[in-house]
């Protein structure tokens, strides 16, 4: 997994509540059997008419937003479906960093997964990034993890919240298997208790 | 003396294989679910890392969302792209010596319920599946929860899963359903108090009188949906219907081992006096039978409302109110009961079960499908469809004007051929409403079967208690 350290990056305004995964990345494209390649077709449906031509009027069309890295975005964000093509969607395309104040469980998850960071703020300071990223690619939003800090142009910083082994994993871009791998034993232990006490299961 | 334990208390705690100081836990998974869509990528992980299916005995496979639900899937998918998901679920259960209930077996069907059906979700388990809707096997008692597919590699590959404990939720509905109140309008209705990120962080029990009364099908449609609400899972506790629904399936414990499931079955129900962090509570005779008008499953009301206006909503809900009903093509103040559709769906792992086609047949009762209206029935599993077949209900429905499917998941997210055209209108059994859920301009409006087939009668969305 990519390692997130420190990112300085647009941020893409998109003030609408409970994005949900479909919007994200709808079914047509869950047929893939690989992660990559999904970028082009985030937010298909808001992004692109039916012919695939790009509506102009969607934010990651504009040019200031087309290199973004950073979304801000409103309450429950990525609900719905467990795909984790909305998060292998999103970093395809170049964003490692969701901040809203609000996130679906599995999505919140799916995030972690792959090098991505899902920041959650109050309502106030979202509205502050949101209107931050509405100045377009001037507005430069910093997240450095380390710290766990957002800061704007002006100086105005936020701290957030972040699980500390998810922030080891994602400060380190390790990968969870592995790790329990190595916990091979406390395994094999449960299940002989399992076995002994519970066969049925 | 120990502290009083919810239900989710007890199942967490009989799972954690390690916990860690900050309160991250790994915890053992006693079945996972496989399917076509969020699998492959895992399994290449796996293959690439030269690892193993660490208990292929406790994993199953089924193709499910990919495949059409028409006869000619039996000669090949004709889609490229779901034919090879589907091949690549074929060679990973072989490679991996993984069960399938591959597209040709009388017991294929969707995946939340087919387990149920062939007795691999019992009370007490974990359960996992690539697949939001997992948590429909919480109506066993059983912790169950979708998870993204680095999260089902990871237990493919370790029969665990790295966790912190959510917290707990009790949904407490009390009193009697109203004739034409079904399962459906109780979890819609949940979800319409609570929104869809009500129960984000928590797990949520479901008891109350009206939760107990239900049949296992309808209690599966109540957890099913939990995670619209944005729980992590939902459960109710197991008692008489549950262990007569296990018992005899191909997977239940039996004999002496029946013996031993039992007696611990009957301590998962929450102590008393155990701690819920929220608690929402609802009068079961006050529910009506509900239809969404938006593109949230939390966008719920009863028939007999109007369509709401936007201005009338707080905060981002505004904005959000006003996209859906441009999506929706409807207007402030238009009765619901005034809304015309023209196809019904009837399925899903929502309510795909032989239940919910017996409450369709007896709606239909000497009624017809409406001229000019596209309504199916696309049953949960080959099973289901063959149970319905030998009930006489199958003929009773096709002979009303219903197309009678092939199982699989359908139109509830047209990955597959059965899909909305751009501007169709569809009353329909599934669980989400989100844009382009059931074809590219599509609109859905969430109803219970009974609701649904009232308005295969009449071509609009329908007050079924008219028709009683």
């Amino acid at each position: 997994m990519e390692k997130f350290e420190k990112l300085s990056g647009v941020a893409a305004p998109m003030p609408l509540v409970n994005i949900d995964t479909d919007m994200i990345i709808p079914k047509q494209f869950l047929k893939t059997i690989k992660r990559s390649g999904l970028g082009v077709n985030l937010f298909q449906e808001m992004r692109y008419d039916q012919d695939g031509n790009e509506i102009p009027d969607f934010v990651l069309n504009k040019p200031a937003y087309r290199n973004a890295e950073i979304l801000v975005a409103g309450e429950n964000f990525g609900c719905g479906s467990s795909r984790e093509h909305a998060p292998w969607a999103i970093q395809d395309f170049g964003i490692r960093c969701v901040i809203a104040p609000s996130f679906a469980d599995i999505f919140f998850n799916n995030c972690f997964k792959n090098g991505i960071l899902p920041i959650a703020l109050p309502q106030e300071q979202v509205d502050i990034l949101m209107k931050e990223a509405e100045k377009g690619e001037n507005a430069r939003i910093e997240v450095d993890l380390e710290n766990q800090k957002i800061t704007i142009p002006d100086g105005t910083a936020f701290s957030f919240d972040v699980d500390p082994f998810r922030k080891h994993c994602l400060l380190n871009g390790l990968d969870d298997i592995g790790l329990t791998m190595e916990k091979s034993n406390a395994i094999d232990a449960y299940e002989s208790k399992l076995g002994a006490q519970m066969p049925w299961m | 003396m120990t502290a009083p334990k919810t239900l989710y208390d007890k199942i967490w705690d009989a799972h954690v294989v390690e916990e860690s100081d900050d309160g991250t836990c790994l915890l053992y998974i006693d079945r996972h679910l496989v399917h076509e869509v969020t699998s492959p990528q895992a399994f290449e992980g796996l293959r690439m890392a030269d690892r193993k299916v660490r208990a292929p005995e406790k994993t199953i496979a089924v193709p499910d969302h990919n495949v059409p639900t028409d006869p000619t899937r039996l000669s090949g998918i004709k889609d490229e792209q779901s034919r090879i998901q589907v091949e690549a679920l074929r060679q990973n259960a072989k490679d991996f010596g993984i069960e399938i209930y591959d597209v040709d077996d009388i017991r294929q069907g969707i995946v939340h319920i087919i387990g149920p059906e062939q007795g691999w979700t019992q009370p007490g388990m974990t359960i996992v599946c690539g697949d939001s809707h997992t948590a429909t096997h919480g109506a066993f008692g059983a912790l169950a929860h979708g998870i993204g597919t680095s999260e089902v590699e990871h237990v493919l590959a370790t029969q665990t899963l790295i966790q912190k404990k959510s917290k707990n939720m009790l949904v407490k509905v009390e009193g009697e359903l109203a004739p034409g109140v079904t399962a459906k309008d109780i979890t819609l209705s949940v979800i319409g108090k609570t929104g869809t990120a009500g129960g984000t962080g928590y797990v949520i029990e479901y008891a109350g009188s009206a939760i107990r009364s239900l049949s296992m099908e309808g209690r599966m449609t109540v957890c099913n949906m939990a995670i619209e609400g944005g729980a992590r899972a939902g459960l109710i506790a197991p008692d008489e219907k549950t262990f007569d629904y296990v018992k005899g399936r191909p997977h239940a414990p039996k004999g002496a081992q029946w013996e031993a499931a039992m007696a611990y079955w009957q301590t998962l129900k929450t102590d008393e006096g155990a701690h819920f962090d929220k608690v929402v509570e609802l009068d079961a005779s006050e529910i009506a039978p509900v239809v969404t008008w938006g593109t949230s499953p939390e966008d719920v009301l009863p028939i007999t409302a109007t369509v709401p206006n936007p201005e009338d909503f707080s905060g981002g809900k505004v904005e959000a109110a006003r996209r859906s009903l441009d999506y929706m093509g409807l207007t402030p103040g238009q009765k619901l009961s005034d809304v015309e559709i023209d196809t019904v769906f009837i399925g899903s792992c929502t309510n795909g079960r032989i239940e919910d086609l017996r409450e369709v047949a007896r709606v239909m009762e000497g009624r017809k499908v409406k001229d000019g209206v596209r309504a199916m029935i696309v049953p949960g599993s080959g099973l289901v469809r063959l149970q319905a077949e030998e009930e006489g209900i199958a003929q009773k429905l096709i002979d009303a004007g219903f197309d009678w499917r092939l199982a699989g998941c359908s139109m509830c997210l047209g990955m597959n051929p059965d899909q909305l055209a751009p501007g169709e209108r569809c009353a329909s059994t599934s669980n989400r409403n989100f844009e382009g859920r059931q074809g590219y301009k599509g609109r859905t409006h969430l109803v219970s079967p009974a609701m649904a087939a009232a308005a295969a009668v009449t071509g609009r969305l329908t007050d079924v208690r008219e028709l009683l």
